[in-house]
């Protein structure tokens, strides 16, 4: 079909594109024009090329980060995913019990980022903190302030606490979802317990975990309050994330130029990590 | 195989029933021959499910026993009984090929890999599956898995009865006459004990040797399908059987004579001492359309369905079907129903009274 060509169209399409350019190009247009450039202030700016990235990539700096980072929404998602399915497993299918269940699982979800960060911040301390004070009490030696290994505890404990209810919920969501005659048919095929997840539940339940798994990775990936707010990205810098570090960067030495090269590969690691995850476990469900 | 006995078996969803009206499944004593093959015919909510649920053990019974072979086996799980059953929406395990699927009750009962092997090629030959034993049973259509299903429930030799439960709700219609045929075919060659749940009388009557209709919690007839064409025990089965189901009409009866809207017609028989709510029933085969016999008649409309014609008239304020041959002419002028006094049947509060 012959279409007509009327170039008056575009100016239908325009307040879509000042609205995005405005809301979204030209304030990432920024932070691109930082970190191609160096400036001393009043608005004038020198071209420095691929310097600020090169300095990064060299520095131990941002790959200490990025291994911490790694390696937290590496545990978290090893601990959330299996615990959030098992909860899941065990949640009441139906009667009053399921929705008091329901709404339980999701008051953590409800509370804001900083306040759960506050919660574990004061739980946590030793003079005064529930748990803090009560491991200390019971001998175990315990201070997220000064040991690295027990700040990693505390903020992996406190992620965990957070947001496996968001597994348990979509798992329990994928459960839902299969009809009870799967379970009366493994009955007569006198399936095992565990043949019955490993055949009936898991396939059903892929879908959501495939979900669970990308929303938690991404935004563990970008985890910043809570830590923020028990440990500072401290001691030292043992909990110092990609998020904080950039803050730390941007905000508290003002290095604008790498603070914003360090934040466009950030987005590409993101991008291209979630890339890889979504692109390995579709085709997962596509072999079944 | 087994001879499947229901003694005194009843059950309720509610913990402590009150009265007859709480039971999903009223008193029931019922013998299901070895090796024949039943439809357990009634509309939606009437039972159907709850005894085939007992039957597989899924459920078990408020009251009563169920023994196979004679072996009380009210309390034994599913497993043990060793029964299979085909679900109205196929069950497949979607992430294993079609032979692991016929291979998995085999090889959950540890059953040695050659003799699965044997058995699973044996049954993929019988269900038409062979060509695609090593495909994913995901994205199969519908009638493949409810195959599967079948060809599942059949992998262990020493089954004892097959149940099944509207397996062919989500089939297409021209896979439906295939699937059944194929049923039935099984039925002959293997002769299992099945039993098959369905609200569609097409189907009943053309699976079973038998066929147990359920009204209410109740099962109102046994028969095969002739008898329940002809005899139906029950206005239910009068009405749920034939399409349109049985006229029945207001009567009353004194010996060889009924009294019915819009005048009086002969019976066969002699009946006597009627109590209750008397009602003549006739089926729209046995009616009719005449210009100068019977009882007056107003037509409504006449239906075209191919075969015959089914005629919906009004007889003294009561609606009447009547079904006129394709090669039977209907004028303007047949304005009269004749009914056949061989095919009436006569009912007293909804159950058949027998001529004297």
């Amino acid at each position: 079909m012959e279409k007509t060509v009327n170039h008056k169209a575009w100016f239908l399409v325009l307040p879509v594109l000042v609205l995005v350019a405005f809301s979204a190009v030209i304030p990432l247009m920024t932070v691109v024009n930082y970190a191609f450039q160096d400036t001393f202030g009043n608005n004038v700016f020198f071209w420095h090329g691929l310097g600020w990235f090169e300095e990064l990539l060299a520095s131990d700096r941002m790959w200490n980060a990025l291994w911490r980072q790694l390696a937290f929404s590496g545990i978290i998602l090893a601990i959330e995913i299996p615990l959030g399915v098992l909860v899941a497993l065990n949640m009441p299918k139906r009667g009053v019990w399921a929705s008091v269940v329901l709404v339980l699982m999701s008051l953590p979800l409800l509370i804001p980022w900083n306040v759960v960060g506050t919660i574990w911040q004061i739980f946590g301390r030793v003079d005064i903190g529930l748990l803090g004070y009560t491991l200390n009490s019971l001998g175990i030696s315990y201070n997220y302030t000064q040991n690295p290994a027990h700040a990693w505890a505390t903020v992996i404990v406190m992620d965990v606490w957070h947001w496996t209810s968001l597994v348990a919920l979509l798992a329990y969501a994928g459960l839902q979802s299969i009809p009870d005659a799967y379970y009366q048919a493994a009955k007569i095929d006198q399936a095992s317990r565990w043949k019955v997840f490993r055949y009936i539940e898991l396939p059903k339940m892929a879908g959501v975990l495939m979900i669970a798994v990308l929303l938690r990775f991404m935004d563990s990936f970008m985890i910043y309050t809570e830590p923020f707010v028990v440990t500072g990205g401290g001691p030292g810098n043992a909990t110092t994330f990609l998020s904080i570090d950039l803050v730390k960067m941007a905000l508290g030495q003002f290095d604008l130029g790498p603070a914003a090269a360090f934040s466009l590969m950030y987005f590409l690691v993101i991008l291209l990590i979630s890339w890889v995850f979504y692109t390995v476990m579709t085709n997962l469900d596509k072999r079944g | 195989m087994a001879k499947i006995t229901l003694d005194n078996l009843a059950h309720s969803y509610l913990p402590q029933p009150k009265g007859p009206d709480d039971f999903a499944l009223k008193e029931l004593n019922h013998d299901w021959e070895d090796g024949a093959a039943y439809a357990l015919l009634g509309s939606s909510g009437c039972g159907k499910s709850t005894l085939l649920n007992i039957i597989s053990g899924l459920l078990v019974p408020s009251q009563g026993r169920i023994l196979f072979d004679g072996v009380d086996v009210t309390h034994a799980p599913t497993a043990e009984r060793n029964i299979a059953q085909v679900f109205q929406f196929p069950v497949v395990y979607d992430t294993m090929t079609v032979r692991d699927n016929l291979a998995f009750p085999l090889r959950n009962r540890g059953r040695p890999e050659s003799y699965v092997a044997e058995r699973v090629n044996e049954i993929a030959r019988m269900i038409g599956m062979e060509h695609m034993l090593d495909r994913k049973a995901r994205g199969l259509t519908a009638d493949a898995k409810q195959k599967i299903s079948l060809g599942r429930g059949m992998v262990r030799k020493d089954v004892n009865a097959l149940l099944f439960d509207e397996p062919l709700t989500v089939i297409d219609p021209h896979m439906k006459w295939e699937l059944r045929t194929q049923l039935k075919k099984l039925h002959h060659d293997f002769g299992h004990t099945m039993i098959y749940v369905t609200h569609d009388q097409t189907e009943a009557l053309t699976f079973a040797d038998k066929v147990v209709v359920m009204y209410d919690g109740r099962v109102v007839q046994i028969g095969t399908p002739e008898e329940l064409f002809d005899r139906p025990e029950h206005t239910f089965v009068g009405y749920f059987i034939g399409s349109p189901g049985m006229n029945l009409l207001p009567a009353e009866v004194s010996g060889r004579e009924a009294r019915i809207p819009g005048g009086v017609t002969a019976l066969a028989g002699d009946y006597r001492g009627l109590s209750g709510k008397v009602q003549l029933g006739i089926r729209p085969e046995h009616l009719r359309l005449t210009a100068d016999e019977g009882l007056p008649v107003t037509i409504h409309r006449i239906e075209d369905v191919g075969r015959h014609r089914i005629i919906r008239a009004d007889l003294a304020g009561h609606d009447i079907n009547i079904i006129a041959a394709e090669d039977q002419a209907v004028t303007p002028d047949m304005g009269r129903v004749a009914i056949d006094p061989l095919r009436v049947n006569i009912y007293a509060d909804d159950w058949r009274v027998a001529a004297a």
